[in-house]
């Protein structure tokens, strides 16, 4: 049970992960054809101008130098500038992160709230009505594409019934709040303004649920097995046996083991949902953190890109870490396992 | 020495026409369970369907010629009617005929993909579940770096590298997709490395090769035929979503993902450019998985990570 | 202390109904070691579950027959009532330990619920203190002879040993000082000198406290070492039954030879047979007496009607018609 060993060595896996791909992106990103310098001022710059904007930008020097003093720039905080704002990437994240943060915090709300009860039903009273919708549900969460959700919201609801916004954060006409976090909903509620507040809640209401659709998809069905496999087992009947009353073994005996699998799933789910903010972000001017990486990407500002990227992975990282240690905590089999 | 080879090879023969006879029989009864399973017919028949429409796009669409570079400004923007049944599009188009144009494109998405990233992914995951120490290591470090990020970010990254094509954005996701089989195989071929038949194959000298394509790799294959299945739809997903950002497929060329994506532009007047372009590749990824679940219930495929 | 009636189970399923149970009775006396074999699949479980309450009543139907435990009819029985005599009067020791422990709670998670559900169905209105809990698991387990009790209530079920957690089990079935129990095979998943150890201990722990014990099993040897009477089972109905020691001298019924002659011998010479034919299907099950098709001395009467236990000398009785009107 040394829970500090295991999660060390978790640790150091990650970070090991995380050079591996920074590694990846940057030859990547340094191999690219085309001169991004050039890109950057465009055709009619000067060739002095473009080589001027190349040592700047430090490309000059040999490829693993580079790397060495991006990686230095990290430790900084610096990572770098951005080709084509020549702003600090880390100031423009910054800006943007809290955006897409948000957005995809509202799907995990999304995804626990709808998908974990609604599996848990599906498990208990299987093949009734209630487990074949949730089938259903399953099915067309992971089948159909995030910005179709997005786009076909948008159709229903913000041009057809005309009950939500089609875009963007907030209204222009509503005043916003003070930024503390960047996160709209905390702010609003620290203002104390609520007109504010229930202007983010309708905006934020589509694309969140856009993100959360596969993972409502994936969950629910997850959960649906893991309860009716758990609810087979003989534990649950040997607890009845016992003399453990109904509401006891369903709440506590069934409902903990049930867990462990959607929350191994959880990772995956949050990796999902981190990908649709891309398509999502897009499709409703959410100015968020993905919306800046597409811009990057299509202008193949490297710098940017590779910040982006960093900030996924370490997300990602960070989210996973939390996921392996909670499954490890909710169930000591993967403990004990872990130090065999 | 010649006499126990012989004896050897008639053996041999034996075996195989005896795995053959069970091959099939197993086959036979899994299509007795597929035809019965609502769930797997409907997504085969959804299948089915499309890879039709997609091979005989020329002869079942009205218009072919709207699939390429074509324009008719004089019939731009029109609502979906008996002569366009989807309505057409900013040049003239129709749309009905670019969406079956697009299904092919889709389909070639999931071969291509799916050709190059599982052979390699298999092979991957044979050498590191059975060979195990500092190999499997690397390669499952590798796959880990591959995984560090959702498989659309990780494609938007390396195709950012290269002018967008469709071709590249295939290339890219290839890339990416190799991790899943390889560390499905891997996972499956470590846990049969310690049965007994393989074992028993080891103690009478086959060389590695062997043990790996005749012991192993057949045992895989129903867990490769559920995850190929369900990843055609996945792959379809992720081209679909690459597209709608501008980095799959180019126009003039007709793709889902970019129909879609031009078609949000005229939301919500001109709503036929995007939701028939969205039902379309809904219905195809629902098919796929559909055909998927069934094909695991078939099967009855427990392994891990499907 | 249980007598079971004429019971009939069915289960209601896709292809039709599934006749478990035909007319099973057997009883069991006050302090009475009873043993309950059969081939795998003949019914002993269900006849288990159908006396521990735990059969789901949807799937299974009860046509006819009673369960009378301790003077009450176990059937008639409200879940409430049910629910306070499981564990306490009634009480069951499970086949495999590693399935009927809940892997994500410790130990001790785990006996405190048994023992603190327990007194609290019992009335007795004030509830026991943490301590009070704690003690009384403790003494459970060194009852069971397990080492280092705290250390094991602070375990997960995966760190002990099969032999261990069987102890376990024995434990949380008879903490709640049950005076019935039912143990299904309780040392088939463990090693056989393990096995051994653990019929032992169940074998002495009932006879000191005089518990009443419906052991089911198919293997007749350790049938033959901890039972005194027995009830042999073949597809939902009683074959026959006898006091334990004439078993291996004296069966009489078809089915009960042919089982014993099943069994190989150590110091033979012969190859055990089997008995030809296999176990039926219990949807379309043989008429009258059930085993008829795979019996060698198969009577026109066997397919027409069911025989009744026949008696043949004192406390055996057999249910076969060569032992009726006809034989002899």
């Amino acid at each position: 049970m040394n829970f500090a060993s295991f999660f060390t060595r978790r640790l150091l896996h990650s970070i090991l992960v995380l050079v591996g791909l920074s590694i990846l992106i940057f030859i990547i990103a340094r191999i690219l054809p085309g001169d991004p310098a050039r890109l950057a001022l465009g055709p009619f710059a000067s060739k002095r101008q473009v080589e001027h904007l190349r040592h700047q930008m430090g490309m000059d020097q040999p490829l693993h130098l580079q790397y060495v003093s991006y990686v230095r720039g990290i430790f900084h905080g610096d990572l770098g500038l951005s080709f084509q704002t020549r702003r600090s990437v880390s100031l423009d994240i910054a800006h943007y992160l809290p955006a897409t943060i948000e957005l995809v915090m509202m799907a995990i709300v999304w995804v626990l709230v709808i998908g974990v009860p609604f599996g848990v039903l599906a498990g208990r009273y299987k093949d009734s009505w209630l487990d074949n919708m949730s089938r259903v549900v399953a099915f067309i969460g992971v089948a159909v594409p995030p910005f179709v959700v997005g786009l076909m919201g948008q159709l229903i609801f913000s041009y057809g019934l005309g009950i939500l916004p089609t875009a963007g954060r907030l209204s222009l006409l509503t005043p916003a709040p003070p930024t503390w976090t960047g996160f709209l909903i905390v702010d609003s509620l620290i203002a104390g303004n609520f007109t504010a507040l229930g202007d983010a809640l309708e905006h934020i209401l589509l694309p969140s649920f856009a993100i959360a659709m596969t993972g409502i998809g994936q969950i629910t069905r997850l959960t649906r097995g893991s309860v009716s496999d758990i609810l087979g087992k003989d534990y649950i009947e040997a607890a009845r046996a016992f003399g453990i009353p109904n509401r006891y073994v369903t709440f506590k005996y069934m409902l903990k083991p049930s867990f462990i699998a959607p929350l191994t799933i959880l990772g995956l789910t949050f990796a999902s949902e981190l990908g649709n903010a891309f398509l999502v972000e897009t499709v409703f001017g959410w100015p968020g953190m993905a919306k800046y990486g597409i811009r990057a990407i299509l202008r193949k500002d490297f710098n940017a890109i590779m910040g982006v990227v960093l900030i996924i992975g370490v997300a990602f990282v960070v989210v996973n870490l939390i996921v392996d240690v909670l499954a490890g905590y909710v169930d000591p089999r993967i403990r004990i396992r872990e130090e065999e | 020495m010649e006499a126990d080879q012989r004896a050897l090879s008639s053996v041999g023969l034996e075996i195989t026409i005896t795995r053959w006879i069970a091959f099939k029989d197993r086959v036979g009864r899994g299509w007795y369970r597929f035809r019965r399973n609502p769930i797997s017919l409907a997504g085969g028949s959804m299948v089915l369907l499309v890879i039709l429409l997609a091979i005989l796009a020329p002869y079942v669409t009205p218009y072919p010629r709207h699939a390429g570079p074509f324009t008719d400004f004089s019939s731009i923007f029109q609502a979906p009617s008996r002569s366009h049944w989807f309505g057409t599009d900013e040049v003239g188009r129709d749309v009905f005929t670019r969406v079956i144009f697009g299904y092919r494109v889709s389909l070639m998405m999931a071969i291509v993909v799916l050709g190059i990233s599982v052979p390699f992914g298999v092979f991957l995951g044979l050498v590191a579940g059975y060979f195990g120490g500092w190999i499997e290591t690397v390669i499952m470090r590798m796959t880990d770096i591959f995984l560090a990020l959702p498989p659309l970010v990780m494609a938007l990254a390396i195709c950012s590298a290269f002018t967008p094509t469709i071709e590249k954005a295939m290339l890219a996701v290839a890339c990416i997709w190799w991790t899943w089989h390889c560390r499905l195989i891997a996972g499956i071929t470590r846990s049969l490395k310690t049965e007994e038949f393989v074992q028993a194959s080891q103690t009478i000298g086959s060389s590695h090769i062997r043990i790996l394509f005749k012991d192993i790799l057949p045992n895989c294959a129903s867990a490769m035929m559920v995850k190929i299945t369900l990843d055609a739809g996945f792959v379809i997903l992720v081209g679909a979503g690459l597209s709608f950002l501008g980095l799959g497929v180019q126009p003039p060329k007709p793709g889902l993902g970019t129909m879609i994506s031009y078609g949000a532009a005229h939301l919500p007047m001109k709503w036929w450019l995007t939701v028939f372009p969205s039902l379309a590749i809904f219905f195809l990824i629902l098919g796929f998985n559909l055909l998927g679940d069934g094909l695991r219930d078939m099967l009855d495929v427990e392994a891990e990570g499907i | 202390m249980l007598e079971i009636r004429d019971l009939c189970v069915y289960f209601r399923g896709y292809e039709g109904v599934s006749r478990v149970l035909d007319a099973v009775s057997l009883n069991v006396g006050r302090g009475e070691r009873v043993g309950l074999a059969g081939e795998t699949g003949c019914g002993k479980t269900v006849t288990m579950k159908t006396v521990m309450g735990l059969l789901k009543t949807p799937p299974a139907i009860i046509p006819h027959g009673e369960v009378i435990l301790d003077g009450q009819n176990i059937l008639e029985m409200s879940a409430k009532h049910l629910l306070q005599i499981k564990g306490m009067k009634i009480s069951m020791i499970f086949q495999d330990p590693m399935n009927a422990l809940n892997p994500v709670f410790t130990i001790g998670g785990q006996l405190y619920d048994v023992i603190r559900f327990a007194q609290s169905r019992s009335g007795n209105g004030r509830k026991r203190a943490r301590t009070e809990i704690h003690a009384r698991a403790i003494a459970a387990l060194e009852e069971v002879r397990l080492p280092d009790p705290e250390r094991i209530l602070n375990s997960y079920p995966l760190e002990l040993s099969g032999g261990m957690r069987q102890r376990v089990l024995i434990a949380m079935a008879l903490v709640n000082r049950p005076s019935f129990l039912i143990a299904d095979e309780p040392q088939t998943a463990l090693d056989v000198t393990i096995g051994a150890q653990i019929l032992g201990l169940l074998s002495e722990l009932v006879r000191t406290k005089g518990i009443s014990v419906l052991l089911i099993t198919h293997n007749l040897g350790v049938i033959q070492e901890t039972t005194e009477r027995i009830y042999i089972m073949y597809a939902g109905q009683i074959a026959e039954t006898m006091p334990t020691a004439l078993l291996f001298d004296n069966p009489k019924h078809p089915y009960s030879q042919g089982l014993l002659a099943s069994v190989p011998r150590l110091t033979g010479g012969e190859i055990a047979e089997g008995i030809r034919g296999t176990v039926p299907d219990y949807i379309a099950a043989p008429s009258g007496c059930r085993f008829h098709p795979r019996c060698d001395y198969v009577m026109p009467i066997c397919s027409q009607k069911k025989p009744p236990p026949f008696m043949v000398e004192l406390d055996h009785y057999v249910g076969c018609w060569l032992y009726g009107e006809d034989g002899g």
